[in-house]
């Protein structure tokens, strides 16, 4: 009985928070507009939520490359079709490694700073403060974050399977002796612009869109003391991996399903 | 009805009728009446946890009645819209306990922040303004400071100085007076006393300083329990005969508010019922001094 | 606020970065490069079996790429695939009666259609049908035959010798 009970106030807490959660969505995306004619704004956040995340996702994408260049040469030559490396590298990445690792990335890195620098706001009165000077937190502080988060998040995921196929390159070309011509014509060939390309730039989108989301959900909803700011940092992490990664099987269930 | 503190008055700048406010089982406030006169600095006091900073957010409208309606400059601040709310808070000003400065920009950017959002103003203008309000509260010097480089009397006062970038009507002033040295202290007092003379503000200061508050204050309403326990001029409060006002104007530990929170069991009762293993020999005289340190 | 230099040269490069990544992708590693829509011509041809060929795939005359497999859908009266190419218009001097096959690239690779052979004077042109096809290796089949054969060569060999051995 005590399972069931318990089982059902967290449904009721869930749905409460899910309804917090949307109107806050509806405000920040509301906000949008306003922010769009101060580029000012976003620019500032771009800059640390984007900037900022540039180099761990340029080093994690080119080791991923170099390790799928390595992992995919050994199991590939078993069969002599080194020649497809390429293939295998760059599907593996544009499709699933690239939007879903820097989405994990982003959210660790720029998702829970997200989360903690608004908590903190919360905590020091400082968007209360904001409303009582008659000033929107949410159209001046979150929308201007929600637009870079989303907005990044495709870049940084480009940038990661751009540098990872070149990491994979020099790793299959330079160091295992596949041929370099067979490396990029086979990718070529075997790689779908609409297919591949624009749908690892619609997951990265989707995933921007919902790790930035609960990043700045989980900051504005904290309990605003320091024990509420670290648990709601640690529910940013979390929610977001579980909603990237399954998000991303729904995704590709939807996009590459019919083949 | 419970209407003691309710003078209608036409020279109010905010009324409060018949308010009634509760969080979860706990009534904050009981159907109070409070009046605040224009251009006068009328004094909210009552030990903490009385609500007094709920009040501050009741009138800006950040928190919403059970019961009862809040005036401000004729209109009810709980029945505009958002608009209307937002053009009215933009002539209140709310001095914040911590300050609420903006952690990511300096202090000059910080008082010039509600200018930039609210108006349009050229640069050279704001810079302008800027140092008015900055040299105001004395802090024309500090202005490339960020906040966390300032001392809590110094970040009220830059809070202050942003509060009064609008002109607004009015300030309300959360606890100024709070966990400041005696210098700020005094620095403060004089501050909010020239503010609302020079500027002709309307200031509502929520305090439990008793003799800072009382130097000040033109009118003091003293709060307990959700209701008003007193009221009028700092004389007549030092006057009063009631001996909760009394108690609390002369900080006395003990009489009508215990020093005691209640408890539903007598003290002796509630030790002896309390977990036996906590008193056994082992717990008591256990080879651990560590658990033993906690006993002596 | 006042506009930071270094803040916006940063994100300046930032953007670069990321909006040069989607074009490396796009051009470099997808095949958007090789999509040169409007200067193609249509050519269809039948196959009794295409096998696993996709749309997209590749066509090619000696190894070389000069178009790809626009649409592959059966015909129910014939039972028939019917595959329709793009050839890229700079090859117009293709003769008419050229072989269509269906190969596959490597033994796991990736099948395509290889136009071969023809000398007629007249070129293939906006749709043209190439009557002459081969159709898909069937690896299956192949196999199938393969080993119906050298059972077949086995029993006549075993027939001679007669040396069972249980």
């Amino acid at each position: 009985m005590e399972f069931f009970r318990s089982l059902g106030a967290n449904t009721r807490e869930s749905f409460t928070k899910l309804g917090r959660g949307s109107y806050f969505l509806i405000g920040m995306l509301a906000g949008i507009s306003s922010v769009l004619v101060r580029p000012n704004l976003i620019l500032k956040q771009m800059h640390s939520v984007g900037v900022l995340s540039f180099l761990i996702i340029f080093i994690s994408g080119l080791f991923v490359g170099m390790v799928l260049g390595l992992q995919g040469f050994y199991i590939l030559s078993r069969f002599g079709a080194e020649e497809t490396l390429g293939v295998m590298v760059a599907a593996s990445l544009v499709r699933e490694l690239g939007p879903v690792v820097s989405a994990l990335l982003f959210a660790g890195r720029a998702g829970s700073a997200l989360t903690a620098e608004i908590g903190l706001m919360k905590a020091t009165e400082q968007l209360s403060g904001m409303e009582m000077m008659a000033i929107d937190p949410i159209k001046r502080i979150i929308s201007p974050r929600f637009l870079a988060g989303f907005l990044s998040m495709p870049l940084l995921a480009a940038l990661f399977s751009a540098v990872g196929i070149m990491g994979g390159q020099i790793v299959g070309c330079g160091l295992l002796g596949v041929d370099d011509g067979a490396y990029w014509s086979q990718m070529n060939a075997a790689i779908d612009f609409q297919k591949d390309i624009i749908n690892g730039v619609i997951k990265s989108l989707v995933f921007g869109f919902i790790t930035t989301w609960i990043a700045l959900f989980e900051g504005y909803d904290a309990v605003p003391t320091a024990e509420g700011v670290s648990r709601a940092t640690t529910r940013t992490v979390v929610n977001s991996a579980f909603s990237i990664l399954g998000l991303d099987f729904i995704l590709t269930a939807l996009m590459f399903g019919d083949n | 009805m419970d209407n003691r503190g309710h003078h209608p008055n036409q020279n109010s700048l905010v009324s409060v009728h018949n308010l009634t406010f509760s969080r979860g089982e706990k009534k904050i406030f009981d159907n109070i009446s409070l009046e605040f006169e224009r251009g006068k600095i009328t004094a909210i006091m009552g030990p903490s946890g009385t609500g007094k900073t709920t009040l501050l957010k009741l009138i800006g409208g950040q928190l919403f009645p059970q019961n009862g309606n809040i005036v401000v400059n004729g209109r009810d601040v709980h029945h505009l819209k958002r608009d209307e709310l937002y053009t009215l808070r933009k002539r209140m000003g709310m001095l914040f306990q911590s300050g609420a400065l903006l952690t990511g920009m300096n202090v000059y950017d910080n008082v010039a922040f509600p200018l930039r959002e609210h108006t349009h103003l050229p640069e050279s203008m704001i810079r302008s303004l800027v140092l008015m309000k900055l040299e105001a509260v004395g802090l024309r010097g500090a202005r490339d400071l960020m906040p966390n480089e300032l001392s809590g009397g110094m970040a009220r006062r830059v809070a202050l100085a942003r509060a009064i970038a609008l002109d607004p009507m009015m300030i309300m002033y959360d606890e100024p007076f709070t966990g400041q040295d005696p210098i700020s202290m005094g620095a403060l007092v004089l501050l909010i006393k020239s503010l609302n003379t020079t500027l002709g503000l309307t200031s509502i200061i929520v305090s439990h300083d008793v003799y800072e508050t009382a130097a000040i204050a033109d009118y003091i309403y003293v709060l307990s329990e959700g209701k008003v326990v007193g009221q009028g001029t700092p004389q007549e409060i030092k006057e009063s005969s009631s001996e909760w006002v009394q108690q609390f104007m002369n900080g006395a530990a003990d009489g009508p508010v215990h020093f005691h929170y209640p408890a539903k069991e007598e003290y002796m009762d509630d030790l002896l019922h309390c977990d036996k293993s906590l008193f056994s020999r082992k717990r008591l005289f256990g080879e651990k001094p560590a658990k033993r340190r906690r006993y002596s | 606020m006042p506009h930071n230099k270094t803040q916006d040269t940063l994100v300046g490069l930032f953007v670069a970065a990321g909006i040069a990544s989607l074009f490396f992708l796009a051009l470099q590693v997808s095949n958007l490069s090789s999509f040169t829509k409007g200067n193609t011509y249509e050519v269809v041809a039948r196959f009794s079996n295409s096998g696993g060929l996709k749309a997209k795939a590749a066509v090619s005359a000696a190894g070389v790429k000069i178009g790809s497999v626009k649409s592959i859908t059966f015909d129910p009266k014939t039972f028939e695939s019917i595959v329709k190419m793009d050839i890229d218009a700079q090859y117009n001097t293709l003769p008419d009666d050229v072989t269509a096959s269906v190969y596959t690239a490597g033994l796991l690779g990736e099948q395509y259609v290889s136009l071969d052979g023809g000398g007629s004077d007249d070129y293939l042109k906006n749709g043209s049908k190439i009557e002459i096809t081969n159709s898909s290796l069937i690896l299956e089949k192949a196999i199938g035959q393969f080993l119906f054969k050298s059972a077949e060569e086995n029993k006549g060999s075993s027939d001679k010798k007669t040396s069972p051995k249980k």
